[in-house]
């Protein structure tokens, strides 16, 4: 088991000259304690602004924090690595690549012989359902067909971590319920932790089995909430049921109510 | 309306982008394109095309029938004709077309694989390194807006008459368009792109050599087009100032003897060769790179 952890981590971006924010400060993370273990699904939710994306990008190694430490197993990451595979929200495939090819990617990178990369590529796409897609090209694919191609490339590189910054954020809200379901059960299957981006307070519910508020201005994590209504849905409860009991109700009028009370970032900007 | 607005979002079963207005605006062109089918079909381009050059030819027919102007200037299209199959058989100043063509395109595609061994890792380093912005710059921005013809005189003083002076100067042609577009290509590279490819384990060469050369790719090839007609009318140029072969210096021949069949002739074969080039870019382009227009 890993375990991926900030500790006392903040973001300040470099000032750029002329450009002086209001408060005269341009802290964008504050303090960050996380821990995220394998196997288990933690969702941050959080207003457009308030720092989500860059925390993803610091655990992906993408940007270094200002100050404190981001370790995974105790080791401090220096940059981004295979053990931290990302999905983007506009999927970033290669469109230079057929769908196989994307998947295979990771294992191009290791050396991996090509009838073996196919192979693997082949079972990935399969595990994602796109078992039929693996000559067809990038743009011939839907978003969802897209995202879960994206998906099966992070699951080539066999990450310990997946950090998805709103991988559904660009779906049609029925493409998007199909797909939350099916992240689920890759994720557990896949035995990777994951730390989901998101604004759905939905979303956050049903996948995580800790749901976090990133409130903004400068980002902090300002509550956290143990969902668990995934292990309920992985046994085999239709996503519609669990939405419609009294407990996810009250979770999610809890949760709006609390993001509501926050300080709007657009507002002050 | 409102119904409809409301139903959108949940009847959109593929994926699309989120913004609506699409939606609304679709069945009002949806309505409208009977009605324009109806009234009038436009004429393609391409006829109209067709008859521009039909009437010119019609026209230069017609002017040298009636002797509006002296064969010695103006040939009639028909001896043109005969020049140009006298060219492809018997040749002109000891050479067939094929021959002067071919020495043309000898030295076109000679420049062509020098600029582009060149310009690539310039336009990289360009791209990808300070220094070597810093260093090729102001080289690129000298030469760049320079007409070929005003340094062609001082490259035959350093390498001489011969093959390589031309290929130089075509070669010097070519250079900006590659190197700039080269470098043009690799900076718009997606960083999610390369983001993606060092999450998932590449090294800093890798990045390079899987993510940042083929998205610039298409920009390259685009380049090599644009040089491959900018070297094309330096060649010429070049070939009707100095050389003792190649379709230019034929032309430049033909207009001292006046012989001004073989001249139109000349640049007739010009003007097909330039289109040529430029179609079979294009089909190379759509073949290499088909995913550049769905970016
Ligand atoms: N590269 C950057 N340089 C400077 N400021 C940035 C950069 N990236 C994001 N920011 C700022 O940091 C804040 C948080 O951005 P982001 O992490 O993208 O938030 P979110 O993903 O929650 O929308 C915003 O105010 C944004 O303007
Ligand atoms: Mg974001």
């Amino acid at each position: 088991m890993s375990i991926l952890s900030f500790r006392d981590v903040s973001l300040r971006y470099p000032q750029r000259p002329g450009l002086r924010s209001a408060a005269g400060d341009n802290l964008v993370l504050d303090s960050i304690n996380l821990q995220v273990s394998s196997h288990e699904l933690v969702a941050i939710i959080g207003r457009s602004g308030s720092g989500k994306t860059s925390l993803l990008n610091l655990a992906a190694g993408f940007i270094l924090p200002t100050s404190g430490t981001i370790a995974v197993d105790g080791e401090p990451i220096r940059g981004p690595g295979a053990d931290r595979a990302v999905v983007f929200q506009d999927d970033a495939l290669y469109p230079w690549l057929d769908a196989r090819d994307n998947v295979g990617f990771p294992l191009k990178l290791k050396g991996v012989p090509r009838a073996e990369r196919h192979e693997r590529a082949r079972q990935l796409l399969e595990l994602v359902g796109l078992g039929e897609a693996g000559d067809r090209h990038i743009w011939e694919l839907s978003g969802g067909m897209r995202q879960r191609v994206g998906i099966a490339r992070a699951l080539a590189a066999e990450p310990r971590f997946l950090l998805l910054d709103e991988p559904l954020g660009a779906l049609d809200a029925l493409t998007r319920s199909r797909m939350q379901e099916f992240l689920l059960r890759i994720q557990s299957r896949s035995g990777a932790g994951a730390v989901l981006i998101t604004h759905s307070i939905d979303e956050a519910l049903i996948l995580a089995s800790r749901v976090l508020v990133l409130s903004p201005n400068p980002g902090r994590l300002t509550a956290e909430i143990e969902a668990g209504f995934s292990s309920e849905i992985l046994a085999g409860t239709p996503i519609e049921r669990i939405k419609a009991s009294p407990l996810f109700k009250r979770l999610h009028d809890g949760l709006t109510s609390l993001i509501h009370s926050l300080p709007n970032e657009e507002a002050a900007a | 309306m409102t119904l409809f607005t409301e139903l959108r979002p949940l009847s959109r079963l593929s994926d699309g982008d989120e913004d609506g207005r699409a939606g609304d605006e679709a069945p009002l062109r949806a309505r409208a394109a009977p009605a324009t089918a109806s009234t009038a079909r436009p004429v393609p381009t391409a006829v109209i095309s067709a008859i521009t050059v039909l009437v010119i030819l019609g026209l230069w027919s017609l002017a040298s029938a009636h002797a509006l102007v002296s064969p010695v200037f103006l040939p009639s299209p028909r001896q043109v004709l005969v020049a140009a199959y006298g060219l492809v058989v018997t040749g002109f100043v000891d050479a067939t077309l094929a021959e002067h063509v071919g020495a043309s395109l000898y030295r076109i595609f000679g420049a062509l694989i020098a600029s582009i061994l060149i310009g690539i890792p310039a336009g990289l380093a360009i791209a990808t390194s300070r220094v070597g912005r810093g260093i090729l710059d102001p080289i690129v921005e000298f030469l760049r807006p320079l007409p070929p013809l005003a340094y062609l005189p001082l490259v035959i003083i350093w390498v001489g008459i011969g093959e390589a002076s031309k290929i130089t100067v075509i070669a010097l042609a070519m250079l900006p368009s590659i190197i700039l577009s080269t470098s043009a290509g690799v900076r718009s590279v997606s960083k999610d792109h390369v983001n993606a490819a060092r999450s998932l384990g590449a090294t800093p060469r890798q990045v390079l050599g899987q993510v940042v050369l083929p998205s610039a790719v298409p920009s390259i090839l685009t380049g090599i087009r644009i040089a491959l007609g900018a070297g094309w009318t330096t060649l010429v140029a070049a070939e009707l100032v100095a050389a003792t072969s190649g379709i230019g210096f034929m032309i430049q021949s033909a207009a001292q003897f006046l012989v001004t069949d073989i001249v139109i002739a000349g640049i007739v074969v010009i003007a097909l060769i330039a289109i040529v080039f430029e179609y079979v870019a294009r089909l190379i382009e759509r073949r290499l790179v088909p995913w550049a227009s769905h970016r």
